[in-house]
């Protein structure tokens, strides 16, 4: 059994780590015996057929240009493999962009995905810091976080979790993120997985589910360090 | 006018040093807000003019290697040596070596400034020559984006009078113009050694640039270097380690031939063999008959250098990791560096110890110990065996590490 990551852009949407989070699904799968093979995507390849995760990671507004017009092109196909199931990963720049659009601080409006329902323009200024949400599904998950975009949910939209210490969506109404289907968007760099191996662990076994159309429960970790490290983070000053 | 601030910023050193700060900046801060003309100037009477040196990594032991190497060609150099490389941080430097009379005997000023003071520096005083060396991930959280960082780099290039001298192999920088610019570079197989910031996890071929170069590294094996000039070769023993050092090297002494344009080669060359390393910047200290080297980490970059210098090594490893906002709240930067190749690693610590830990551990890495506490782990660390020792450290736990170490409370 081997799990298919595509990781979209990697070349012009990585800021700051965003390997990690690769790095934590291809390892807890290792560690379980379950093979890996991760396809890079950027702009004008073949997408490829098999897809079992999708990750997509924050850029520059440099990098954000880069990629705005192959993104509109495979916005159509992203939404189908979302709204069937596929377990995806949404950080920063290309969870942004899976929404509505992006209005920049001088009025320009970037088309987004249309996938999820949020909007987002941008901010005077970058929220920045340690950040810790309380989320249903994984309990308090820990991060880093780093836009200046601010980020409003739509009605339909459920947010990923609830800020306990930091800003959130748009610093306003303490959500964070959104959860549509097996997507979760989310701004947590540090990177993410790591420190909350839940979520992994949650991508791994929705592929899994997708693959064989039933129920799986993944063969517990020893996860000691990850989760004091994650005790530590959680208790950092912002 | 001046004499009146070199009275009034003397007293002020004097002061706060009575009162127990060694406070650097406390002066430069007094004259700033009295006299904000007073650094323009003093500076700009100097014969040779004024240098800045700027970029993410090696900025200290760079300018260090610049300023050795002018006064070996006879130059009386003026340099901000304390460390603060913030406008106010000059200032004080002058105070501190300015003649009361107003003399200040010095034929050139050989100073380094991080991007963002060397721009507010640059609006102040005319710089002569800038030497940029990279710009890398650092402390996103400070300087927002490193595009961004590019753009004051460039500003600073736009108003230097004489000649730029820029890394051709870093794209941010040889991107940037100017009215009289040179460049110094790798040889296609040390390119091939050198992580770019772009590629340090995934290795995109790298690309030969064909901007003519004033001087390359062309081959390095252990502090054995060679520079290339024009079509020379020369070659010299090193006393600074690692590969980063050898290339800004290159650096300094494109610097060096452009500002002493009728100095030979082989002498500068030759006069950088027995430079070391800047204060905290590869110090090696002697622990019960060990040797134990402090490195300073910032970024993924300069770290993944480090390894890569280090990987046939035969020592052990600590690593110790603090996320003040001198070492950046972020630790994200991490996950960027590849550790498989760094064997023998015997302690984490620092305030984020447990996430080096995990990071180590997602390299499928055995480490023995996670000890939080710096003077705790330095203590076991040190006196765990006979075998010479090396201990990677951010910024703040590099302080700590030298106290303890220098302080020698625990030996």
């Amino acid at each position: 059994m081997t799990i298919n990551i595509l990781h979209l852009y990697p070349k012009e949407m990585n800021l700051y780590g965003d390997h990690g989070n690769i790095l934590s699904i291809i390892r807890r799968c290792e560690w379980r015996g379950i093979k890996t093979n991760v396809i890079h995507y950027e702009p004008g390849d073949k997408l490829p057929e098999k897809v079992d995760i999708i990750f997509g990671g924050g850029g520059q507004d440099s990098g954000q240009g880069k990629i705005e017009k192959d993104l509109a092109k495979i916005g159509p196909w992203l939404k189908d493999k979302i709204e069937h199931d596929t377990p995806a990963l949404l950080i920063c720049g290309l969870y942004q962009l899976a929404g509505h659009y992006f209005e920049t601080s001088e009025g320009q409006k970037i088309e987004g995905c249309n996938i999820i329902d949020i909007t987002t323009i941008g901010g005077p200024t970058r929220l920045i810091g340690n950040i810790t949400i309380n989320t249903p599904e994984f309990g308090e998950v820990v991060g880093y976080e780093n836009h200046s975009g601010l980020t409003k949910l739509g009605e339909d939209a459920l947010p990923f979790g609830t800020v306990t210490s930091g800003a959130g969506n748009n610093g306003q109404d303490f959500t964070e993120g959104v959860r549509y289907h097996n997507c979760i968007g989310t701004y947590l760099h540090g990177p993410l997985l790591p420190k909350n191996p839940r979520i992994t662990d949650f991508l791994i076994k929705k592929a899994l589910e997708n693959q064989t159309g039933k129920i799986q429960s993944l063969k517990p970790l020893n996860d000691q360090i990850e989760l004091r490290a994650h005790k530590v983070a959680a208790k950092r000053p912002r | 006018m001046e004499q009146v601030s070199i009275i009034l910023g003397k007293t002020v050193a004097k002061l706060s040093h009575l009162r127990g700060n060694s406070g650097s900046a406390l002066p430069g801060l007094v004259i700033e807000k009295t006299n904000p003309k007073f650094v323009k100037k003093v500076l700009s009477k100097l014969p040779h003019g004024v240098v800045v040196i700027s970029g993410t990594n090696g900025k200290t032991t760079t300018t260090k290697v610049v300023a050795e190497s002018l006064r070996k060609q006879g130059l009386k150099v003026f340099t901000n040596d304390t460390g603060s490389n913030f406008v106010r941080g000059v200032i004080s430097a002058i105070i501190k070596n300015i003649k009361v009379s107003g003399k200040f005997d010095y034929d050139i000023a050989v100073l380094e400034l991080d991007e963002a003071h060397a721009v507010k520096f640059s609006e102040v005083v005319p710089i002569d020559y800038a030497l940029l060396l990279n710009v890398q991930r650092d402390q996103l959280d400070r300087f927002g984006e490193i595009d961004h960082t590019a753009e004051l780099l460039q500003k600073v290039a736009s108003t230097t009078k004489k000649c730029v001298i820029l890394n051709r192999e870093d794209p941010r920088i040889s991107k940037i113009t100017a009215e009289k610019v040179a460049y110094f570079g790798l040889s296609e197989p040390m390119l091939k050694i050198f992580p770019s910031d772009d590629n340090l996890i995934e290795k995109s071929a790298v690309t030969v640039s064909n901007k003519p170069a004033k001087v390359i590294l062309e081959k390095l094996k252990g502090n054995h270097a060679s520079y290339k000039f024009g079509k020379d070769i020369y070659d010299v023993d090193l006393k600074l380690k690692g590969i980063y050092n050898a290339y800004n090297v290159a650096g300094a002494l494109a610097l060096c031939a452009t500002i002493l344009d009728k100095a030979k080669p082989s002498e500068l060359v030759t006069n950088v063999a027995d430079i070391e390393s800047a204060f905290g910047r590869g110090e090696v200290f002697t622990i019960n008959d060990v040797e134990v080297e402090i490195l300073l980490v910032k970024n993924p970059s300069a770290f993944q250098l480090s390894i890569t210098s280090f990987a046939d090594d035969d020592h052990d490893y600590m690593i110790a990791i603090n996320d003040n906002v001198a070492d950046g709240h972020d630790v994200s930067w991490l996950w960027n560096v590849d550790f498989s190749k760094l064997k023998n690693i015997k302690m984490v610590s620092g305030i984020r110890a447990t996430d080096m830990a995990l990071r180590l551990k997602y390299d499928n890495l055995e480490f023995e110990k996670i000890e939080e506490n710096l003077p705790d782990a330095v203590k076991k660390f040190t006196h765990a065996s006979k075998r010479p020792k090396r201990i990677f450290a951010t910024y703040t736990a590099m302080l700590e590490i030298r106290k303890i170490i220098s302080g020698k409370s625990i030996l």
